[in-house]
């Protein structure tokens, strides 16, 4: 409310009054995004309806160096969407259009402010298939999934966001309106700049349209559970299925802390009295799909799977990979804070990574509670904490530190999914180095020169 | 609700604090919310209620009238709660936060407050002063003074405020549900009942659908229950407790915990899933009372939902073969993500013969009634009317089953509103139809 006023009547001027947010009440519901604990007033809310408005809303910011925070259902993990103080909230849910789905080219073009949801039915509606499936795909922006490169639980067979940007609408922070790609499935001309904006967490320009690849949807699909009674045997039926050279679309682990919540929410007969759950699902034509069924199965049952149970049905399956995307919601059962992180290793290391953060945990005596894609080596510890508690808090936060130090030592990433935003900026120089850093903050100055677009966040 | 917190600071603080933080702010609530959908406001989502609450009870926000609107905005439908995986107990936040606005008074008009004192804390304190009224609406509706309204434009001579909600006016039955247990009900109470069951006849439910209540007392009979329609009981207080007026709603759970005596009932049925939903929780209304927690306790464990006490005691499928009629179910809020009863009226509708259920889109998204919400937000309950009859519409079903009073007004008034050729029913009417049906053949 700080805001100038002046600078208010310059965004009224092309903007209805409900597209300006200024009151102390919608303020206070921008000043979060699904990261626990960070917290900040931002000076208004813009909610532009298109395009056009976006880039008259960049050129005003730039000209009065007003920084903006690009946000869609805030959903996001690393405080990437948290405000800066007296900033802009850029709020593009409003801008929720499919525009068209090309069956001919098997593209779907959108606004930036769809749901991964919308943009999924939308797909199937034609017998297509858009596969990155993020935990929060009921509530995501796909806008929010291209500016952080989101994964999901498909990611091993499927691959990520990236792999699916065709071409993007890009407002520039001067206003100007880049169009980057084509729908042509190769393109060669000139720098891939769509690639730079995928993962740019907001922090190069605003995403309003986006094309994405559809390709078939697979014929048929069937999804299994292993019980464990030792995560240690859960890890290396994950190793020996990817040995066998069998790819699923889906495997998904949840540990017994998770176990218990996500069955305390869902309730749909998750055994709580096993140390590790495995969601294992393979999909293409009926043949292949029986044939690696059988194979993982007997891999599980070969490597101390205490029973294999298969889902009578699609909705049954469709049931336990829900369940399962509500993990870390769910993990709120336990603590008031939950921290959840998305440190990534090659998979050959994924068991050393699992029992390193248990250790951990004990060092510190910190609650954790881990699921994650274990197909893809992107693993979910999740901190149980409290924030009203400071000294635990701190606590947490060297267990973290820990986590990250050897994941990168064992050749991995800080973020497999979510992104740095606020939350691991700190940590992010570690993994880069210093020429990785210096080349990004060159590459900002050139898109940013004014550092109006999302300051403070990935780095500062 | 801490019931000690009343005369302190904020309703909000008095609260214990891990409530206001269960909400971790994931966003999973917001495509269930019909309010935020609508608007796609975050102040108008849960996330962004809760948000703001909790900056109240941090100091950092007031207790404004634009927070005040906005708690009136939400529907209290609780379709949040079942898609929460955090288990936020959004019923007791909601509560306590319109609990503070009345006690500070943020809305306070002369008109207002006028209008909430004369029906919320006079007329539907008794059942008594709702009869006369009634038997007055009756007179209206059977004189022919409605149909003048109605069909010679006489509703132009009415404020356009009351013109809007004249369809809304439920008929008032001819006899109360009293009366017909009296007369000829009572009498059909088995010899040796396997169950004893306490029934609640409701406000709004007594006036307009006691022939539903005789028809859920006709089933319980048929399925060996002894029926008790306690006649000291009075309404169950939901409307308070939803606009604030938590000693009000305290009164009226006291009172009828003693009409009941609970303790000598095997269960107490509701046929509204507005009622039930509020009763299940007088446990914790009364938790802070001096004398009724341990009651309140032993009633809040015998509430049932009518189709869940029917699935629960093993029902009997009536046998006769009706003409086949497809009919559709609408999941009433408060009975569904309220009460967390779904399959069970389902269960009863696919019973009974001749019926074929087929599924409604959206079933679990609410119809606008939300208690008073048609009548508090008319325009946000009309968008919801329509939404809720086209896809009533698109099922093709002649009838559609729902299992609360508020529901089955609404759909009532969007079937002659949006033109949509529907009959509107309890699952008990039509399983009671069915036996009844039995015995003629």
């Amino acid at each position: 409310m700080d805001m100038n006023t002046e600078i208010i009547t310059q965004f009224k001027s092309f903007l209805r009054e409900d597209q300006v947010l200024t009151e102390k009440e919608d303020l206070s519901v921008y000043a979060y995004d699904g990261t626990a604990i960070l917290h900040q007033l931002p000076g208004c809310v813009l909610m532009p309806e298109n395009t056009e408005e976006v880039g008259r809303i960049m050129a005003v910011a730039h000209e009065h160096r007003i920084p903006v925070v690009t946000r869609g259902s805030g959903s996001g993990l690393s405080g990437g969407s948290v405000p800066s103080q007296d900033c802009v909230v850029l709020c593009l849910v409003r801008m929720n259009r499919i525009v068209e789905v090309d069956v001919k080219n098997l593209t779907l073009t959108a606004e930036c402010g769809a749901l991964t949801q919308q943009i999924a039915d939308a797909a199937e509606g034609e017998g297509l298939f858009y596969p990155p499936d993020p935990g929060s795909i009921k509530i995501s922006t796909i806008g929010g999934n291209v500016a952080n490169n989101s994964g999901g639980l498909r990611g091993l067979k499927y691959g990520v966001t990236r792999d699916y940007v065709m071409a993007l609408k890009v407002v520039m922070a001067d206003g100007r309106l880049l169009e980057t790609g084509t729908k042509c499935v190769k393109d060669v001309a000139g720098f891939a700049l769509k690639d730079l904006f995928v993962g740019s967490e907001g922090s190069l320009g605003i995403i309003t349209e986006m094309t994405l690849k559809l390709i078939p949807k697979p014929a048929t699909k069937k999804t299994m559970l292993g019980l464990f009674d030792r995560m240690t045997d859960a890890a290396e039926t994950i190793s020996q299925i990817i040995q066998h050279k069998i790819i699923p679309c889906t495997l998904e682990f949840l540990d017994k802390v998770t176990i218990e919540c996500v069955e305390g929410y869902a309730k749909i007969g998750l055994p709580l009295d096993c140390e590790a759950v495995t969601l294992m699902e393979v999909d293409g034509h009926p043949a292949q799909v029986e044939e690696q069924a059988a194979e993982i199965e007997k891999i599980a049952l070969e490597n101390g799977a205490r029973e294999v149970r298969v889902a009578a049905s699609a909705e049954e399956g469709l049931q336990l990979a829900s369940a399962r995307r509500t993990a870390f919601s769910a993990l709120a059962r336990m603590a008031p804070t939950v921290m959840l992180e998305d440190v990534t290793v090659p998979r050959s290391e994924l068991a050393k990574m699992v029992s390193e953060i248990q250790a951990i945990g004990e060092r510190h005596r910190v609650k954790v509670g881990t699921f994650g894609h274990m197909g893809d080596g992107n693993l979910h510890p999740t901190f149980l904490t409290n924030e009203l508690e400071k000294e635990e808090l701190g606590r947490v936060e060297e267990a973290m530190a820990e986590v990250f130090a050897y994941a990168i030592e064992l050749g991995g990433t800080i973020t497999g999914e979510h992104g740095v935003g606020l939350a691991k900026k700190a940590f992010l120089p570690g993994q880069l180095g210093e020429v990785g850093m210096g080349v990004m903050r060159q590459m900002k100055r050139s898109f940013d020169p004014h550092g109006i677009l999302n300051p403070g966040k990935v780095f500062d | 609700m801490n019931r000690d917190a009343v005369g302190t600071a904020n309703l909000l603080k008095g609260l214990d604090y891990s409530v206001v933080q269960q909400c971790m702010h994931c966003g999973m609530c917001l495509p269930a919310c019909p309010t935020y959908t609508a608007t796609l406001r975050e102040r108008s989502s849960p996330r962004g209620r809760i948000a703001m609450m909790r900056a109240i009870a941090d100091d950092q926000l007031e207790v404004s009238r634009t927070f005040a609107e906005e708690m009136y905005f939400c529907l209290g439908c609780l379709a949040c709660t079942t898609a929460c995986p955090a288990g936020v107990d959004y019923t007791t936040l909601f509560e306590s936060a319109r609990a503070e606005i009345e006690r500070r008074g943020v809305l306070d008009t002369p008109k207002r407050n006028a209008v909430r004192g004369l029906i919320v804390n006079w007329l539907f304190m008794s059942k008594k002063r709702l009869r006369r009224l009634g038997r007055m609406m009756r007179l209206y509706q059977v004189s022919g003074l409605q149909w003048l309204v109605r069909n010679a434009g006489l509703r132009y001579l009415m404020p356009k405020s009351l013109r809007d909600l004249e369809p809304l006016t439920p008929a008032v039955q001819k006899r109360s549900t009293a009366q017909l247990f009296q007369r000829e009900l009572r009498q059909r109470n088995p010899e040796n009942p396997k169950y004893r069951v306490g029934f609640l006849s409701g406000c709004i439910q007594d006036l307009s659908y006691s022939d539903v209540n005789a028809d859920t007392i006709y089933v319980l009979q048929e399925n060996g229950c002894e029926v008790v329609v306690p006649e000291k009981q009075e309404c169950c207080g939901s409307l308070h407790a939803h606009n604030g007026e938590v000693e009000s709603a305290r009164a009226l759970a006291r009172i009828n915990i003693d009409a009941f005596a609970p303790e000598e009932l095997d269960a107490i049925v509701a046929n509204a899933g507005g009622c039930g939903s509020h009763m299940r929780h007088y446990d914790h209304l009364l938790g802070g009372d001096p004398e009724y927690p341990e009651r309140a306790k032993v009633w809040s464990d015998k509430v049932r939902d009518i189709h869940e006490f029917l699935v629960e005691i093993g029902f009997r499928a009536p046998q006769k073969n009706g003409r086949t009629r497809k009919v559709t179910y609408h999941e009433s809020c408060h009975l569904n993500h309220g009460q967390k009863v779904s399959q069970a009226p389902r269960q009863v509708l696919q019973a009974i013969p001749g019926l074929e259920l087929v599924e409604l889109k959206e079933a679990d998204w609410c119809c606008g009634s939300a208690g008073i919400y048609n009548i508090t937000q008319p325009e946000m309950a009309m968008k919801l009317l329509d939404r809720k009859m086209n896809n009533i519409r698109a099922t093709g079903a002649e009838l559609v089953g729902s299992g609360n009073t508020g529901c089955n007004i609404q759909l009532k008034a969007g079937s002659h509103r949006c033109g949509v050729p529907i009959e509107v029913e309890h699952p008990v009417s039509l399983l009671a139809t069915a036996y009844r049906a039995e015995r003629e053949q």
